[in-house]
């Protein structure tokens, strides 16, 4: 029950806080410009749920966001799959993925306004960059972490290339493909808001600033909270799809041995 | 060299030299003998002296670098599903995302046979093995023992034509180990496959082999092979494999 207990405390503890600010703002303690009192902000984004400009906004990001993981998503295995089986081609690609790994994303936004334009296809393009090396470094590792015998059995049993990296390798690495696809889902949401928020006309990272500059504080307010809620449900999201595809594995450390 | 009734596997002249960052290490020189049909052969000589190499190369896993390996007097130079190799750690050779069965029918394409079919040879299998009730069950929920069982179901349901086991109950405990030498006898009664052993424990190969390869010095060589070694006692092959280490 201690559990139980703690738990309600932390709930209360964000309600408390919120009341704090409430009764803050309402009494003057704290400028209302800058922070409006909370119900004011319930409303601003009730209201943008009810006229269609938040979902407008989520649909549009999170479509680009999306799009853009999925890429990220099906090179960054592929290609760490090949760099984790064979030497050569993870010696190949090991330098330029070590020179452009540590730059920030953000930094390379001019270069694709440059050559994009500020459209959907230079944020697709940043946010695809900024997934995929997790998912790239995560698959090489998985991919080198499987069991040689359990590749050499696979072989032994006349299974061909693909089907021993199908049937076997990437299944034996997906806990560890899945580590740099969770990254890189906290990743996208980041990066579609920074790409809305520097170029743009739509998505709730545009929405957000704007409500800013035209000093609309309680939507701003608003949008951030919308965004946290994103955030939290794309996370839930990731992880009921992971215990399902994982349950073999979670069950597996959770076993006592027997 | 030995030549055996009928050669199923024959190893011929093999060798092989690892190129590595100090140079080239030659593990095994000019090795040379023959696995006839339903032969029951134990390889024997100190540990990291290549006879997991050896087997690596029987099973077409990896190619030698000097003379080859012939099944029914064709050379293998891929890997050969007919030569099953049950590897020392099994326990990593089993997908941890399936159970018991479904590692069983791991890989195999129907070539022939029934889905339905296959699946029932697998229960079948896994029965004999005394696994009937552990089908469903994943391989980390199995012991060490149950889980070389699940691999020797696996590797016998290819109904392969040679059995290699590179030290199969090594990792197990005395009474397991007990089971599973029985098991591997009645596999080798009932089956018509070759197998093919290695081994630390001498009273292990005096139970259960026919015949006994030994290899010894570096790069490994072979030393003798020992016909009819069921008749041998403990003390006489441990002469014999002592002579051959260069101990009295």
């Amino acid at each position: 029950m201690r559990g139980f207990e703690g738990r309600a405390l932390g709930y209360a503890l964000v309600v408390g806080l919120l009341l704090l600010w409430e009764l803050a703002s309402v009494t003057r303690l704290l400028n209302p410009f800058y922070f409006p009192p909370v119900h004011q902000v319930g409303r601003s984004l009730f209201e943008a749920a009810l006229d269609g400009r938040l979902a407008t906004a989520l649909l549009t990001s999170l479509g680009r966001g999306f799009i853009a993981f999925t890429v990220a998503a099906v090179l960054g295995v592929g290609l760490g799959a090949l760099a984790g089986r064979h030497l050569f081609f993870r010696q190949l690609i090991d330098p330029i993925v070590e020179l452009l790994r540590p730059l920030p994303s953000p930094a390379i936004i001019p270069v694709a306004i440059l050559l994009l334009g500020i459209d959907s296809s230079m944020k697709v393009f940043i946010i695809g960059w900024a997934c995929f090396f997790p998912i790239l470094l995560n698959t090489i590792d998985g991919v080198r972490s499987v069991p040689p015998a359990l590749v050499d059995t696979a072989r032994n049993f006349g299974l061909r290339y693909a089907e021993t990296l199908f049937t076997v390798v990437l299944p034996a690495a997906t806990p560890v493909i899945f580590t740099g696809l969770r990254i890189s889902l906290a990743v996208m949401l980041i990066l579609t808001v920074v790409t809305e928020m520097v170029a743009g006309s739509n998505g709730i990272g545009f929405l957000l600033l704007e409500a800013e500059r035209t000093f609309r504080i309680a939507d701003m307010y608003g949008f951030i909270v919308a965004l946290a809620l994103v955030g939290y449900g794309l996370n839930r999201l990731f992880l009921l799809v992971d215990r399902r595809v994982l349950a073999w594995h979670h069950a597996m450390h959770k076993a006592p041995t027997p | 060299m030995t030549t055996a009734a009928v050669s199923i596997l024959g190893v011929h002249a093999v060798g092989m030299t690892f190129e590595g960052v100090g140079g080239r290490h030659p593990a095994l020189e000019d090795i040379s003998f023959d696995i006839g049909a339903r032969d029951l052969v134990a390889i024997v000589g100190e540990s990291g002296c290549g006879k997991t190499t050896l087997l690596r190369i029987m099973a077409g896993l990896q190619r030698p670098t000097a003379g080859e390996v012939r099944l029914a007097g064709v050379p293998i130079v891929r890997p050969e599903p007919q030569v099953c190799l049950v590897f020392q750690h099994y326990a990593a050779t089993l997908l941890p995302w399936r159970n018991a069965l479904d590692n069983v029918l791991f890989g195999l394409r129907a070539r022939g046979v029934e889905g339905g079919q296959l699946r029932q040879s697998a229960l079948a299998l896994l029965d004999r093995m005394g696994l009937a009730a552990d089908a469903q069950r994943f391989p980390w929920e199995l012991s060490g023992g149950m889980q070389q069982r699940v691999a020797l179901a696996r590797a016998l349901i290819r109904r392969p034509r040679v059995l290699l086991l590179d030290e199969p109950f090594n990792a197990v405990d005395e009474r397991t180990r007990a089971s599973l030498q029985e098991l591997l006898l009645s596999i080798h009664r009932e089956e018509r496959c070759s197998i093919v052993l290695v081994t630390h424990d001498l009273d292990e190969v005096l139970h259960l082999s026919q015949r006994i390869v030994v290899l010894a010095g570096r790069p490994a060589r072979l030393r003798q092979v020992i016909d009819g070694a069921a008749g041998l006692s403990r003390e006489a092959l441990r002469t014999h494999l002592s002579v051959v280490r260069g101990r009295p």
